[in-house]
């Protein structure tokens, strides 16, 4: 038995190695050396450090609505209106009707005594700047529902396909190839319109039908992780004691592949909202006058125009947006290059 | 090559299957009540009458019945006895678009050729300089152009279409009328209408040259300038980044090293030895993105109010119009199966590795 001690068992021994070297600190020590080099990977680049401060911002934003911009009427979702009249209000024009109590920082900060649209107003007399505060909120709860559930199916789908391979697996990566050969905003686009008459106008056909046509990239990403753990030793010494296949997937296998899906899809949280706002900018989805971003600029439609007068329809939530998919995306990119393996034992 | 040929084609029908069960299972998901007032112009209320037109079309059938007839039709007597076919998608019946006021197929006729015309202009510019940029940003790794290409890459990504659009259109349009949304001035569609224009393809810009008619020509591009600037502008943002990745691994290849050993010049070493060989990846995305243009592009469509196959959908669904988005999706459907099966089998006379498996 004192022989079994010495023998060098893979990955351990060069943990111990590791550990002889320097410290490791308790978070190293949770995620294991692959997973750890990821994360501390994302907080290197400035780039993806800019991104961490814009979605940082975009978070404060959303949990501060009701300070920013505090709710008028019942349903703070439902974007106030400064009465009835079609000709949109440049910003800074002074609030009539409906006028929202003024927060703390209003006067200090802008040196007004009354509430003024500080953005301006869309068709309808929709306020702007309410529109992307509380619309911050809506991009949230889509973005992080959609990907929570597309993830789920994917992981689902993709790690039976991996693990029973044989005639399952072909079934379903096949029922994926047909999924990809449809082009994912048209039939978003259709099958929330055909979820509306069931549903209702609400966030939820457009969810759905983005969680429908959503999965397949999560499903292909997690097979071929798996594809590759099922080839190591533990797996084998599992099988080889006896314990269930079920078991092996997911108690042994699924915990290590996993790890890169999760973080590649959280930060897809970003395309998730872009394809909601076109959505919503083709006039599927909320009723209007739902805070929400597509929603806001969907108003410009009518206006094109005459754009140039009516610039901030434009210019603010589609500035909003473009930093909130940014934000997401500056930090997947520096993602992709940790996790490519080229460039691992880089960094 | 002939096994792989034989093998992709295969693929067509199951992908056909799989697609059309996929659109017809959507529609399923209406209870019959509300499928019957799809087709049905006046919709009756009382209750007998409904159950008249469920059972007439036979809309409580099992699915795979109703699957079946939807896809071939049914034969019927029409009033002076002959048997007609009714309906079935494959013999081009799509339907009956009440918000258009008419069938799903007339609108495809005349969509489509906008559509291809779009798509015909968009490609030489999104495809040449995408690839530029990015070899020019390998060759440079880290100097001034590769990172301006890569920052230019990042927002490229995340600007979205729509937003991009209503800027093109503040800048372009509505401050000096420079470009125009739209398809063609009304000048030109009286034109058309008075049959001086003769039409021989349809696609208006190719019909202009045709008829010697520059200033038709002319007003063809201006209209398209601004969807095309924006189409292209968003695939150039991943063309770089894909372009610029495959060269850099190119660059670092043994060949290459070789190559300039021997004393070749660098623009020799990076035109003939590296850049075709790293064209591999972008070729397959080159696909993808003419493939994309092919099956509609709804948002630039519709930001421009440019009357193609992709506007059509993105109006039928805002007026919840389930028959003509039904239709549409299937036809971009088929478009996109034929067209991706084209492009695997040119794929495979480039890529050495397939052509001699």
């Amino acid at each position: 038995m004192t022989e079994m001690t010495t023998i060098p068992t893979g990955d351990n021994l060069l943990l111990d190695e590791a550990k002889s070297d320097r410290k490791i600190g308790w978070l190293e020590e949770f995620l294991g050396p692959d997973n750890y080099r990821i994360v501390t990977g994302l907080f290197k680049t400035p780039a993806s450090i800019i991104g961490f401060i814009l979605i940082f911002i975009f978070i404060l934003v959303a949990i501060l609505a009701p300070i920013i911009a505090p709710p008028v009427g019942n349903d703070p979702m439902k974007i106030p209106r400064d009465g009835f009249s079609g000709e949109p209000q440049a910003p800074g024009s002074p609030w009539k009707k409906n006028v929202p109590e003024i927060p703390f920082w209003y006067e200090p900060l802008t040196g007004n005594k009354e509430w003024v649209h500080l953005l301006g107003t869309a068709q309808g007399q929709y306020d702007i700047f309410y529109g992307i505060v509380w619309g911050t909120r809506t991009a949230f709860r889509t973005g992080v529902i959609v990907v929570i559930a597309t993830v789920l199916i994917g992981v689902i789908l993709g790690s039976t396909a991996a693990y029973y391979g044989g005639w399952v697996d072909n079934l379903i990566m096949r029922i994926t190839d047909i999924f990809m050969t449809l082009p994912y905003i048209m039939m978003a686009l259709i099958f929330s319109s055909v979820l509306t008459p069931i549903l209702g106008r609400s966030l939820l056909p457009p969810m759905i039908a983005m969680i429908t046509f959503g999965w397949m990239g999560y499903a292909r990403i997690i097979r071929s992780d798996i594809l590759s753990i099922k080839e190591r030793d533990f797996v084998l010494a599992a099988k080889a004691s006896g314990v269930r296949s079920g078991r092996i997937l997911f108690k042994h296998v699924l915990p290590n592949a996993i790890f890169p899906t999760l973080v590649l899809a959280s930060l897809g949280i970003g395309d998730v909202v872009l394809g909601f706002a076109a959505l919503s900018f083709l006039g599927i989805g909320t009723e209007i006058g739902y805070a929400d971003w597509g929603q806001v600029l969907s108003f410009a439609r009518n206006w094109i125009t005459s754009l140039n007068r009516y610039w901030y329809i434009v210019v603010y939530p589609g500035l909003t947006l473009t930093l909130f998919v940014m934000g997401w995306n500056l930090v997947g990119d520096a993602m992709r290059d940790v996790l490519d393996p080229r460039m691992r034992g880089k960094s | 090559m002939t096994n792989y040929i034989i093998r992709r084609l295969l693929l067509v029908p199951v992908l056909l299957a799989g697609v059309t069960l996929i659109i017809f299972g959507m529609l399923q998901l209406l209870g019959p009540v509300e499928r019957s007032a799809l087709y049905v112009v006046d919709f009756p209320k009382n209750e007998k009458q409904i159950d008249a037109v469920i059972k007439r079309y036979g809309l409580d059938d099992p699915f795979f019945v109703q699957y079946w007839r939807w896809l071939v039709g049914v034969q019927r007597p029409d009033t002076q006895g002959n048997i007609v076919r009714d309906g079935g998608i494959l013999y081009g019946d799509f339907g009956y678009s009440r918000t258009a006021s008419q069938e799903v197929i007339d609108i495809i006729k005349n969509r489509f050729p906008n559509t291809l015309d779009l798509a015909l202009w968009t490609i030489f510019p999104m495809l040449s300089v995408g690839i530029w940029m990015g070899v020019k940003a390998a060759v440079n790794q880290n100097k001034f152009f590769d990172q301006a290409a890569r920052i230019y890459s990042i927002i490229g990504t995340s600007f979205p279409t729509f937003v991009f659009g209503l800027l093109l259109l503040m800048l372009l349009y509505a401050n000096n009328q420079w470009f125009l949304p739209g398809k063609m001035s009304d000048w030109v569609s009286i034109l058309i209408y008075s049959g001086e224009f003769k039409q021989y393809t349809h696609l208006l810009s190719i019909d202009a040259l045709l008829n010697l008619r520059l200033d038709i020509f002319w007003d063809a591009l201006r209209h398209m300038i601004m969807p095309i600037i924006t189409l292209s502008y968003i695939s150039w943002a991943t063309f770089v980044r894909v372009t610029r990745s495959s060269m850099l691994e190119t660059l670092r290849m043994d060949y290459v090293i070789t190559a300039r050993s021997k004393g070749l010049k660098e623009a020799d070493v990076i035109n003939k030895h590296a850049r075709p060989n790293a064209m591999l990846p972008v070729v397959t995305m080159m696909g993808g993105s003419i493939v994309g243009l092919l099956g509609g592009v709804v948002i630039t469509e519709t930001v421009f109010n440019y009357p193609g196959i992709g506007k059509a959908a993105a109006d039928a669904a805002a007026q919840l119009d389930v028959v003509t988005i039904l239709g549409l999706a299937i036809f971009t459907g088929l478009i996109l199966i034929i067209s991706n099966l084209v492009v695997d089998i040119l794929y495979a006379f480039i890529d050495p590795r397939v052509r001699l498996s």
